[in-house]
């Protein structure tokens, strides 16, 4: 079957339960060979208890996951997944070299790895100091740094940015898609969603530890929106339902928003001019992944149902 | 060499994992100062104020003068190697082992050890390999400055500086082995327990140096609970290095060091200790969520 193949994790209902909380459930997720998957939700919301699962550091209470076609955790699996979950893990008193050398024995891999990585992350210079005398950015660093290390088919990187100044976050996500374009698969999670927005293929948005939905980016984010402001805004409505159509308009403080492409905006114009229609403001925008977000955790627990059902097999 | 070390080999996980970790330990400072305590309280305890006394306190009397001093001749190393590692080694090791795995909690370098690609079981492998060769040569060590030093005061003294005969002092070094590794053996797995180094490195020591002690001293009056106390760990390590020689602490001997179980029951208890323990903390590593 070649979905087997282009699928390098999947998830069947996984759940994860700590005594009476359920802290990830039900969970259907699939992340595709060769891609950016964004695992996207607010802090809480069970994004690295499903990591830890995925890496084999946790067990499930219920449900199944495979990652390269292998149980979660089996030694040939996560020797094919580079992973940094929950803040990178290090000895404090050695040094940034010397910590991934002891990575590097455990994979049996030679030194010249560990300074590719140190180089690709941008840390030659400093490799030489103790990781505890790191700053944060630094350490994140070393961390995508040993998730690296061995060239795994499958990386994992839970809140990669976390620490990172705006420039530090902008070569990560530089790092991501140089990665990604090499052929290896990223599944990142991020609280940040406006940060992953452009470089995920994919995304997943979870929260309360429901999957909300999966899908490509430029499919939630959906076509354009068209705002108008205008007087007297019930003729404009008027005008704008007979242009566009009844169910694509709504009025939301005080303007209308139209759920139309942007090159419907001089046709609506002219309609609006047309009717005596005054117009005092008239854009269209893109939504955002954070406004996509927005939407589906502020609605109701029937709406988000549907949303789900809506992820693609 | 190259067809064994095949990645289908299931040596080949374990041998990279002892790698990682004696890298890993052998660079870690703390390593180094319970090992370094634990010579110097050796040399300390064992020939430096023994051979003090001898020398101001003749007016003890001769025959007392020639126990003292054969005790810090290198012919006596066999007997007095494992005097102070039933109480006192012991801890030292035990803190070591403890902190080595306690502290990886707490640093986040298990989940970071664990998703490297050897199995838990293999890569804790790797750690009790590490801390057994640790063990194997600090009692190595010890033995090293046991000699340089009883060859010294040998001389000093004009006293016979002969080598110990090769067979008891094997025997010797295998009780030492056996000693402080039941104890290293315990320290892992009251860290793996834990999964904090200050918890596991304080409760080892108050049960080493205080539980232990204080249940001796009450098994006396309470003979119901005397023959459980004496097959304790520390007490059975310390029928060990009595039974290689030692002289116990009723005699006037080291602390810790007992004769209230015969050597082979001592030994057998105490190498079930080191089993246990490793048992234990290999299991809890295997099934227990890294959190």
């Amino acid at each position: 079957m070649p979905d087997m193949d282009a699928t390098i994790v999947s998830t069947e209902r996984l759940t994860k339960t700590f005594g009476p909380r359920t802290a990830v459930d039900a969970v259907d997720l699939s992340v595709r060979r060769g891609e950016v998957y964004g695992f996207l939700g607010p802090n809480g919301a069970g994004k690295t208890t499903t990591l830890r699962m995925l890496l084999g550091l946790i067990r499930p209470t219920s449900g199944t996951a495979t990652v390269h076609g292998l149980a979660p955790g089996d030694p040939a699996a996560v020797g094919r997944t580079g992973s940094l979950v929950e803040g990178p893990g290090f000895y404090p008193y050695l040094s940034g070299r010397e910590n991934l050398r002891v990575l590097a024995r455990y994979q049996g891999l030679d030194d010249r790895a560990v300074d590719r990585v140190l180089e690709r992350v941008d840390l030659t210079d400093r490799g030489g100091d103790r990781f505890k005398a790191y700053s944060l950015g630094m350490k994140q660093r070393l961390g995508v740094a040993a998730a690296l290390l061995g060239q795994p088919d499958l990386l994992v990187l839970d809140e990669p940015t976390n620490g990172l100044d705006p420039a530090g976050m902008a070569d990560m996500r530089a790092l991501v898609v140089d990665v990604a374009a090499g052929g290896q698969t990223v599944l990142l999670s991020s609280h940040l969603l406006a940060e992953v927005q452009e470089i995920c293929d994919r995304v997943g948005i979870i929260a309360g530890g429901k999957l909300l939905v999966q899908s490509t980016v430029a499919e939630l984010r959906g076509g354009t929106e068209i705002r108008l402001a205008a007087r007297p805004l019930d003729r404009a409505l008027a005008v704008a339902m007979r242009v566009i159509g009844d169910d694509a308009v709504e009025v939301a403080d005080g303007e209308l928003r139209i759920a139309a492409p942007a090159d419907r905006v001089p046709e609506l114009a002219r309609a609006l001019v047309a009717a005596d229609v005054d117009i005092t403001g008239l854009h269209s925008v893109e939504r955002s992944l954070e406004e996509v977000f927005f939407d589906l955790t502020g609605t109701t627990t029937h709406h988000l149902t549907t949303a789900s059902e809506e992820v693609p097999a | 060499m190259t067809a064994i070390l095949t990645p289908a080999n299931p040596a080949v996980p374990l041998a990279r994992s002892v790698r990682a970790e004696l890298r890993r330990v052998l660079r870690w400072p703390v390593t180094w100062v319970l090992l370094g305590v634990w010579l110097l309280l050796n040399v300390l305890f064992t020939y430096v104020f023994d051979w003090i006394s001898y020398r101001t306190g003749t007016a003890t009397g001769p025959a007392e003068a020639t126990t003292t001093v054969d005790g810090l001749l290198p012919a006596a190393i066999p007997d007095v190697l494992t005097q102070g590692m039933p109480l006192f080694g012991g801890a030292l090791v035990m803190i070591m082992a403890a902190l080595a795995v306690g502290s990886g909690y707490g640093w986040g370098t298990w989940k970071t050890v664990y998703t490297q690609g050897p199995s838990r079981v293999a890569a804790f492998g790797g750690t009790l390999v590490a801390l057994a060769a640790l063990v194997a040569g600090l009692v190595l060590v010890t033995i090293g400055v046991d000699l340089a030093l009883s060859a010294v005061i040998a001389v000093v003294e004009g006293h016979s500086a002969g080598l110990p005969a090769a067979g008891p002092l094997a025997v010797s070094a295998a009780g030492a082995m056996l000693i402080l590794g039941m104890w290293a053996s315990l320290g892992t797995a009251v860290g793996v327990l834990s999964r904090s180094p200050a918890l596991s490195a304080g409760l080892g020591l108050v049960w080493s140096l205080v539980v232990e002690n204080l249940l001796r001293g009450v098994a006396n009056a309470l003979p119901a609970i005397e023959g459980v106390t004496y097959r304790l760990p520390g007490s059975s390590a310390g029928s060990v290095a009595g039974a290689l020689g030692a002289t116990p602490v009723t005699d006037g001997g080291s602390p810790g060091v007992l004769t209230e179980l015969s050597g082979l029951a001592a030994t057998g208890l105490t190498a079930g200790y080191l089993v246990v323990g490793v048992v234990v903390a290999l299991a809890v590593v295997a099934r227990r969520d890294l959190l």
